[in-house]
C-alpha cells in the first residue's frame, strides 16, 4: 500500500516557493467534479492556452527556478486588446507541439538528473533499471496534481504510471521511463490548456458556475499568473472554495503574498502590449544607444514603476501617467541622459536603482518612458500616429480604424519636400485629405506632444533644423509636451474605465458581454471609491461570484468578432 | 559500396575545406551534390511552396506586354529571365473585400492564402495546409515555415486558431531538420532508436487516452482540441517515420550547420538569411524531410542599414518620380526581392536529382498583399508561379484575367497538387473557374 508521505518539490535555492505536498496518494484519486447533468443544452466550457510566462512560472513553482526552459512558444494572438483573451481562441500548431514536446523532455530530463533527482523525487525505486509502480505513482500523482491544477483521476494516474513502466522497460532505466511519462504529462492539453469545468449553480436555477478547481485556477492565474498552490487546491478539495467566506479567506491570503507582483506584472505586460518588445528593431546607426539591453531594461523599468506605485506605495492608478518616481539602470541612464551614480565592480550585472526625475526634467509618467515612445515608433523614426494610436487603444480602450484602401498618402506626405521638416508639418498636411483627416485627428494631436522623444526614446528639440512644437490636445483638453499629455491622460475619464474593463476581460478570458458589463460598471464605481487602488480592484474581482458564473445564454460569453489584426504590421 | 565511399569522402571534405576556406554557405551545399537517380527508381514526389512578399510590385513594371506563351519579362521581372520557361505570370486579378473592413496589408494576404476574409479567429486552412494534407503525409514535417526577417508571423494556418509560426533563425531551422533526430536516408545501417520507441509508446498511450478525458467541451473548444490532436498526431507520425528505415535518396546530403545569423531586419541580413534558408529547404526536400514550405519575406519592416525608411514607409511616402513614372526607391526594394527570389529558385535548381533538380518537381506560388502598395490597391494584383511540380501544370505563360479573383490561381494550384476541391474562396473571392490555360 502506498504510504502517506511528505514530498518536497523544489530546489533549495527557491525554498520560498517550495510547495509541500502532504496529500496521501490514495487521496489523489478523485474524479473532477464535472457532473453537468442539468437539462437543456450542455454548457460551454472554456479553455485558455497557457501563456509562455504562465508555463515558465508553473515549472519554476513546481520544480524550482533553476530548471532551464529552452524552446519557443507559438506566438500569442491579441484579441480585444489582450493576449489573455486571445489565449481562449488559439490552439497548438504542429510546430508549436514539436516545441512543447522538446521543452517537456528537456525539463523532465533535468528533473531526473543527478543534481535534481534526490531533491525532486522523494521516493526511490527498488531497482534503478526496472519499472517501479509505487514510486512512479507517488511522484506522478503529486506533480500531476500541481501541473493539471486538480487531482489526477485514477485512470489518468494509472495511465501515466503504466506509460512510465513501459518506457522504463524499453530504456532499461526507471528514471528515464519516469521522465518520458512526465514529459507526456507536460505535453497534454490538461497542462497546456486551462480547461475549466462547469457545474450546475445551486443559487441560480438552470445556470452554471465553475467548479472548485476551476475557480482556484482563475484566482491563481489572475493574482499570481501561475497555477494554484497546494493550499488553494486543498481549499478546492475540502469545499472551502464553495463558500464566500472561504473564497475571501483564500483571496486575502493570495493578495498578501509577494507573488501578487507577478500577477500585476503579467497583467500590465499584456495590457501594455509589451510582447512587442520581442520583435522590436531599432537602427543602431540612427539610435546608437538603443542596445538590446536598453530594450530589456526599458520594459522592466515600466513594470517596476507600476508595481512599485500600485502595490508598494498603494498609489492611485491614474498617477502612473504623471509619477516622476521610477527605476534606473546604467543602460537606461545613458538614453535618459541622467546621472547614474553607482559604484559597481566591473562586470556586475545590470543593477536597478530607484530614481526620481527632477522637477525640471520633462519626463514624467510612463508615457514618457522609453517603453512607450520607442516601442510605438519606427526603427529609425518617431511616429506621432503610432503613439497616438497606441495611447487611444492601450490606455483608453478606444479603437482607431485602419487606413482606408485606395488612398494616396504621397500627395500629403512628401518627405523630400523642403516644406515639411517636422513630423507635425508632414502630418498637418494629412488634414487636407478628408479620407485621412478623420483618423489622424484622433491620433496625431496626442502623439505630436511626444515629439521631443525620438524613436529611440532620447530627448530632441529639433528635427531637420526646425524647432519641434509639442502642443497637443486630447478630447478637448489642450496641453504641451509629454508632461502635459500625462496630466491630460490622468484626468481623462476613459483611463480608469479602460483599466477596469481590461482587468475584467483578463480575469474572465473574454471581453465582458452585456450581462457581465453590469458587473463591470459596479467594479468601476468601487474602483473610484477606493481611490483607484488596483490591488483593491483585483481583490474585488477575485471575490465576485460573477467571476465564476457562466451565463446559460452564451450571449455574454461571445467575443466580439473583429477582423484579425496584426498591429505591428501597421504603419501610418 | 563505391557510392558510400564517395559520400564519406565528400563528408570529410566538407568538414575540412569548406569551412576553413570560408566559401559562401550555398557553395558548401552545392559542392556536395550527388548526381545519381533516386535509388528506388520511383519518380520523386512533388514539392509545393509559397513565397509571400508584402507590398506588391511597381504597377506597369511587371506585367508582360503580350499574353500567352513566349512573353517577354517586363523590366521589374527581368531578373527572373533564367526561369522564364518555368514561370507563369497572372495579371489583372483582384481581391474582393465587398464592404468588409479592410485591414491594410493583412486582408489581401488572408484572401490570397485562405480564400476568405476571416472575422476574429474564424477561417479555414490556408492552401498550403490543404496541399500538405495531400502530398505531405509521408514526410517528417508536414510543412516548414520560414521568415527572412526573424519574425514568427506566417499566413500558413490549419485554421484561424492554429497558425503555423515561421522560423526566423536558420541555425534553429537546421537543428530542427538536420539535428540529432535526422535519419540519413543513405546511411548503410539503420537501427531503430529504443529511446524514440519509448517516446512513441508514451505519447501514443497518453494522447489516445486524453481524448476520452476531455469530454464536456463546447463546440469551440472541441475544434481547438481537435487541432491540438492533429498536432500531436504529427509528432507521433514524426516518431514513426524516425523508426522506419528511410528509402535512400541519392541527392540527399547533410548540409553543414549554419552559424547563428542576425534577424534580417535590413536588406543585407535578410539576403543572408534567404540564402541560408534556401539551402536548408532545398536539402530538406532532397532528403525527403518535407514537401511543403512557406516563405515569408516579411518585407514591410525591411530597410537599408542606417536608413530610417522601411520599405513600407517608402511605398506610402516616396513620390512617384516625374520622369520615370514610378517610385524609384520602391522599385529598388522590389528589385532586391526579385533577385532574392531568383537566387532561391537557383538554389532549388542546383540541387540535382538524377538528370533533374529539386526545382523540376517543385511548384512555387508567389503571392502578395496589394497591387500598388502606395494606395493599398486591391486590383491588378501580381501573382506568379514558378515550376510545374513534376509536370502538373503548363508553364511559360502570361495569363491575363482582368477583374477575376486571385483565388483562381489558388484553386488551380490546389487542384494541380491533388487537393479534391472544385470551388475555393468565400463571397466575391469564391471561384470554381480554374485556369484552364495552364492545366495539364
Amino acid at each position: 500500500m502506498p504510504q502517506s508521505k511528505s514530498v518536497r518539490l523544489a530546489s533549495v535555492a527557491v525554498a520560498a516557493l517550495t510547495f509541500v505536498a502532504t496529500l496521501s496518494v490514495t487521496a489523489l484519486v478523485v474524479s473532477p467534479a464535472a457532473s453537468v447533468e442539468a437539462g437543456g443544452a450542455s454548457p460551454q466550457t472554456f479553455t485558455r492556452r497557457l501563456t509562455p510566462d504562465q508555463y515558465k512560472t508553473i515549472i519554476a513553482d513546481v520544480f524550482g527556478k533553476d530548471i532551464r526552459i529552452g524552446g519557443r512558444f507559438d506566438p500569442g494572438l491579441r484579441v480585444d486588446g489582450l493576449l489573455e483573451v486571445g489565449a481562449g481562441e488559439v490552439s497548438v500548431s504542429a510546430t508549436g507541439m514539436e516545441q512543447y514536446d522538446a521543452m517537456a523532455r528537456s525539463i523532465a530530463n533535468q528533473i531526473i538528473d543527478d543534481k535534481h533527482r534526490r531533491l525532486l523525487i522523494s521516493c526511490e525505486p527498488k531497482a534503478n533499471d526496472k519499472p517501479d509502480a509505487e514510486c512512479a505513482t507517488q511522484f506522478l500523482g503529486t506533480v500531476g496534481k500541481l501541473l493539471f491544477r486538480r487531482p489526477l483521476t485514477s485512470e489518468e494516474l494509472n495511465l501515466h504510471v503504466e506509460a512510465a513502466a513501459a518506457a522504463a522497460l524499453v530504456e532499461k532505466d526507471f528514471y528515464k521511463g519516469l521522465a518520458l511519462s512526465l514529459a507526456g504529462m507536460l505535453s497534454q492539453p490538461q497542462f497546456l490548456f486551462r480547461h475549466e469545468v462547469l457545474e450546475a449553480d445551486p443559487d441560480r436555477k438552470g445556470a452554471y458556475r465553475l467548479d472548485a478547481y476551476s475557480k482556484a485556477s482563475r484566482l491563481s492565474f489572475l493574482l499570481w499568473n501561475s497555477g494554484p498552490d497546494e493550499r488553494l487546491l486543498e481549499a478546492a478539495e475540502n469545499g472551502e472554495m464553495s463558500t464566500q467566506k472561504g473564497l475571501t479567506r483564500q483571496v486575502e491570503r493570495m493578495v498578501r503574498s509577494p507573488r501578487l507582483a507577478s500577477g500585476v506584472r503579467a497583467f500590465f505586460s499584456d495590457m501594455f502590449h509589451f510582447d512587442q518588445f520581442d520583435g522590436l528593431i531599432k537602427d543602431t546607426q540612427i539610435y546608437p544607444k538603443f542596445s538590446s539591453q536598453v530594450a530589456v531594461d526599458s520594459r522592466d523599468q515600466t513594470l517596476r514603476t507600476v508595481v512599485d506605485h500600485l502595490l508598494v506605495r498603494k498609489g492611485d492608478y491614474r498617477d502612473i501617467f504623471t509619477t516622476k518616481k521610477t527605476f534606473m539602470t546604467k543602460a537606461l541612464a545613458a538614453v535618459y541622459k541622467v546621472p547614474f551614480g553607482m559604484n559597481l565592480p566591473n562586470g556586475s550585472p545590470d543593477a536597478w536603482m530607484p530614481y526620481e526625475f527632477s522637477e525640471d526634467d520633462p519626463r514624467a509618467g510612463i508615457l514618457t518612458h522609453i517603453s512607450f515612445v520607442a516601442l510605438h515608433s519606427h526603427p529609425g523614426r518617431s511616429s506621432p500616429t503610432l503613439r497616438g494610436k497606441a495611447l487611444r487603444e492601450i490606455m483608453l480602450c478606444q479603437k482607431v480604424p485602419s487606413p482606408p484602401g485606395d488612398v494616396d498618402f504621397t500627395l500629403v506626405q512628401d518627405t523630400a519636400s523642403e516644406e515639411y521638416k517636422t513630423a507635425r508639418a508632414r502630418l498637418t498636411a494629412h488634414s487636407t485629405e478628408p479620407a485621412c483627416a478623420g483618423c489622424h485627428k484622433i491620433t496625431d494631436p496626442i502623439g505630436l506632444a511626444l515629439e521631443n522623444f525620438n524613436g529611440g526614446g532620447e530627448w530632441q528639440t529639433t528635427e531637420n533644423g526646425a524647432t519641434i512644437d509639442t502642443s497637443g490636445a486630447l478630447d478637448g483638453v489642450s496641453f504641451s509636451g509629454g508632461e502635459g499629455l500625462g496630466e491630460a491622460v490622468r484626468n481623462n475619464d476613459a483611463v480608469a474605465s479602460c483599466l477596469v474593463n481590461r482587468m475584467a476581460a483578463y480575469a474572465l478570458g473574454k471581453k465582458p458581454g452585456p450581462v457581465k458589463s453590469q458587473w463591470v460598471s459596479v467594479l468601476e464605481s468601487k474602483f473610484a471609491d477606493s481611490g483607484y487602488l488596483v490591488q483593491d480592484l483585483m481583490k474585488e474581482i477575485a471575490v465576485s461570484p460573477e467571476l465564476f458564473r457562466v451565463s446559460s445564454s452564451n450571449l455574454d460569453e461571445l467575443t466580439m468578432l473583429m477582423p484579425r489584426h496584426r498591429p505591428d504590421k501597421e504603419g501610418e | 559500396m563505391s557510392k558510400l565511399h564517395r559520400r564519406t569522402v565528400l563528408r570529410g571534405m566538407l568538414g575540412g575545406s569548406a569551412i576553413t576556406v570560408g566559401l559562401p554557405f550555398l557553395d558548401c551545399f552545392l559542392n556536395s551534390n550527388g548526381d545519381a537517380l533516386a535509388a528506388t527508381g520511383a519518380s520523386l514526389p512533388p514539392v509545393f511552396g509559397t513565397w509571400f512578399q508584402h507590398l506588391g510590385l511597381n504597377p506597369g513594371m511587371w506585367e508582360p506586354e503580350t499574353v500567352g506563351p513566349n512573353f517577354k519579362n517586363n523590366i521589374q521581372l527581368e531578373v527572373l529571365n533564367p526561369f522564364r520557361d518555368r514561370l507563369n505570370i497572372y495579371s489583372g486579378m483582384k481581391y474582393f473585400i465587398e464592404g468588409k473592413p479592410l485591414q491594410t496589408h493583412t486582408t489581401g494576404s488572408q484572401i490570397a492564402m485562405t480564400g476568405e476574409i476571416p472575422f476574429g479567429t474564424s477561417g479555414g486552412p490556408s492552401l498550403d495546409s490543404s496541399i500538405a494534407d495531400v502530398i505531405g503525409r509521408r514526410t517528417r514535417f508536414r510543412s516548414l515555415e520560414v521568415s527572412f526577417s526573424g519574425t514568427r508571423d506566417s499566413y500558413s494556418q490549419r485554421s484561424g486558431t492554429s497558425i503555423n509560426p515561421s522560423e526566423g533563425s536558420p541555425a534553429a531551422m537546421y537543428q530542427r531538420i538536420f539535428g540529432p533526430d535526422f535519419k540519413d536516408p543513405n546511411a548503410a545501417e539503420f537501427t531503430p532508436d529504443p529511446h524514440t520507441m519509448a517516446r512513441k509508446s508514451v505519447l501514443s498511450a497518453v494522447s489516445e487516452h486524453v481524448k476520452g478525458v476531455m469530454n464536456n467541451v463546447g463546440a469551440n473548444d472541441r475544434a481547438r482540441l481537435d487541432e491540438y490532436f492533429t498536432s500531436i498526431r504529427q509528432i507521433e507520425q514524426q516518431l514513426a517515420i524516425e523508426l522506419e528505415k528511410p528509402a535512400p535518396l541519392e541527392a540527399c546530403s547533410m548540409p553543414p550547420s549554419p552559424e547563428e545569423a542576425p534577424p534580417g531586419t535590413v536588406l543585407e541580413d535578410a539576403a543572408t538569411n534567404a540564402k541560408l534558408f534556401g539551402g536548408l529547404l532545398a536539402y530538406a526536400a532532397a532528403c525527403g524531410q518535407t514537401q511543403v514550405f512557406n516563405i515569408m519575406v516579411d518585407s514591410m519592416a525591411l530597410r537599408k542599414r542606417g536608413s530610417a525608411y522601411t520599405w513600407h514607409m517608402a511605398t506610402h511616402e516616396e513620390s512617384v518620380d516625374d520622369q520615370l513614372g514610378y517610385q524609384k526607391g520602391v522599385f529598388e526594394f522590389n528589385e532586391w526581392a526579385n533577385t532574392i527570389f531568383a537566387e532561391f529558385l537557383g538554389t532549388l535548381e542546383n540541387v540535382k536529382e538524377g538528370d533533374g533538380s529539386v526545382l523540376d518537381r517543385t511548384l512555387v506560388l508567389w503571392l502578395t498583399d496589394h497591387s500598388d502598395a502606395r494606395v493599398h490597391g486591391l486590383e491588378k494584383v501580381p501573382v506568379m508561379t514558378v515550376g510545374n511540380g513534376g509536370g502538373r501544370i503548363k508553364t511559360g505563360m502570361h495569363v491575363s484575367a482582368p477583374g477575376d479573383p486571385v483565388t483562381r490561381v489558388g484553386l488551380t494550384v490546389q487542384q494541380a497538387m491533388g487537393v479534391p476541391v472544385n470551388t475555393w474562396g468565400v463571397d466575391g473571392n469564391e471561384t470554381s473557374n480554374t485556369i484552364s490555360e495552364i492545366m495539364v
